[in-house]
């Protein structure tokens, strides 16, 4: 089976860049899982995880928001933050949650109002999945 | 001429300045390259983000297009984002960003444009006081940290509002471009109205998930901070081999007139010792 190449990238760096069977990503309209062949797409992502099928290997990546750029043989991820999920832990998450919960209550416009309390929701189905 | 006591003392001065600038020097060598490495990762993602927007913005254009990508149609007020570092003794680094931004500055003012400046290094702000102190809209500190997103979030929020709130027609920021451990260059950047590369290869088709104007109101202020966030990182790693050079020649300097300084030392010594001797003779030779 033909394979996707897959960058993730954070600002900091280049995170990972591999030949993947599978890359799941959360977009903000879903969940969606990419493979070679892919039609072209350009798509923002909440917050979440994503999923690297490499064979019979496995890899997740917990992103907090940012966007994809795919295209038939590549898949682009551009992370405004993203930790491996071996690195990641619940005082981590928490502390995002915090964060996020306390914008929430200092936003002093309903668009960022709505933003926050989405990113508080988004993080908060990553911890149940922890 | 100075004695020999004087002069050993002298030498001792001059050594132990030596020793600082070689400390300095290694110590830069070390950050230069942490830093270096930050700059080269940084790359990538604004890389990344750079040929989206181009991508994105190939399609979106006319009235529509958003304010951070077409500009308000207007130049006439301008926001120079000037970025130094905190600390000197890197040789002519920072002078090299402040007359850069000093030209830029004063070639606007000539055309009859109105100026408001931002400071982000604290040798920026002094390098400015004096000229433009009135057009300072804020300073800002660096650190003692590596620059991160914790530092250019409130830079750029403070610019997106007021560029929003229609203060500013032109935002553009002057920093030093890393080309080499030998070559850093200052460099004018204009951040808003976003420069676009375009590129002669047909874009590819995408689709885009929201809709494309969505997407770009969202990744055209995050580009701004992306875009600070690599100036910085570049201007870090410009400055520790600026530093590292600087240090190098000061140190070298420094050996060049311990040696003069040495020679001189001897030499006085000597011919004290020789008129000593000379006093002795002829006294001997009197009797």
């Amino acid at each position: 089976m033909a394979r996707i190449a897959f960058d993730l990238i954070s600002p900091e760096k280049l995170l990972l860049s591999v030949e993947a069977d599978m890359v799941t990503v959360p977009g903000t309209e879903g969940y969606m899982g990419v493979m070679a062949g892919h039609s072209p797409l350009v798509s923002t992502l909440r917050a979440g995880m994503i999923d690297v099928k490499v064979g019979s290997q496995d890899d997740r990546y917990f992103i907090r928001g940012g966007f994809a750029e795919i295209s038939p043989a590549k898949i682009t991820v551009l992370a405004e933050e993203a930790i491996p999920m071996t690195e990641l832990d619940l005082a981590v998450l928490d502390q995002r949650i915090e964060d996020a919960q306390s914008d929430e209550l200092s936003a002093d416009n309903d668009l960022d109002r709505l933003k926050a309390a989405q990113l508080v929701d988004d993080l908060k189905l990553v911890r149940a999945a922890f | 001429m100075a004695s020999v006591k004087e002069m050993r003392t002298r030498i001792g001065s001059v050594k132990s300045t030596q020793k600082i600038t070689k400390a300095l020097q290694m110590v830069a060598a070390a950050k230069l390259r942490r830093a270096q490495l930050a700059a080269e990762a940084a790359k990538p993602y604004a890389r990344g983000m750079a040929s989206v927007i181009a991508n994105l913005s190939a399609g979106v254009s006319g009235p529509n297009a958003p304010l951070l990508l077409a500009g308000t149609g207007s130049d006439k007020r301008h926001l120079i984002i000037v970025a130094t570092s905190d600390r000197g003794l890197a040789g002519g680094f920072n002078g090299g960003i402040i007359r850069a931004a000093r030209e830029k500055i004063s070639a606007l003012l000539a055309e009859g444009k109105d100026v408001k400046i931002i400071t982000v290094g604290r040798k920026a702000r002094d390098g400015l006081r004096r000229l433009y102190a009135d057009r300072f809209v804020e300073n800002y500190e660096i650190g003692t940290k590596a620059p991160g997103f914790a530092l250019v979030k409130p830079i750029a929020t403070r610019v997106l509002e007021a560029y929003q709130a229609g203060d500013y027609d032109v935002v553009t920021l002057v920093h030093s471009s890393f080309k080499s451990v030998v070559t850093q260059t200052p460099r004018l950047l204009q951040l808003i109205p976003a420069q676009v590369e375009k590129s002669d290869a047909p874009a590819p088709f995408y689709d885009y998930e929201p809709d494309e104007d969505v997407i770009l109101a969202a990744l055209l202020p995050q580009n701004i901070s992306v875009q600070l966030l690599t100036a910085l990182l570049e201007n870090q790693a410009g400055f520790f081999a600026s530093q590292m050079t600087a240090m190098d020649n000061a140190t070298r300097n420094a050996g060049d007139m311990i040696k003069a300084l040495t020679i001189q030392m001897n030499r006085t010594r000597q011919a004290q010792i020789t008129k000593e001797l000379i006093e002795i003779i002829s006294g001997a030779a009197a009797v």
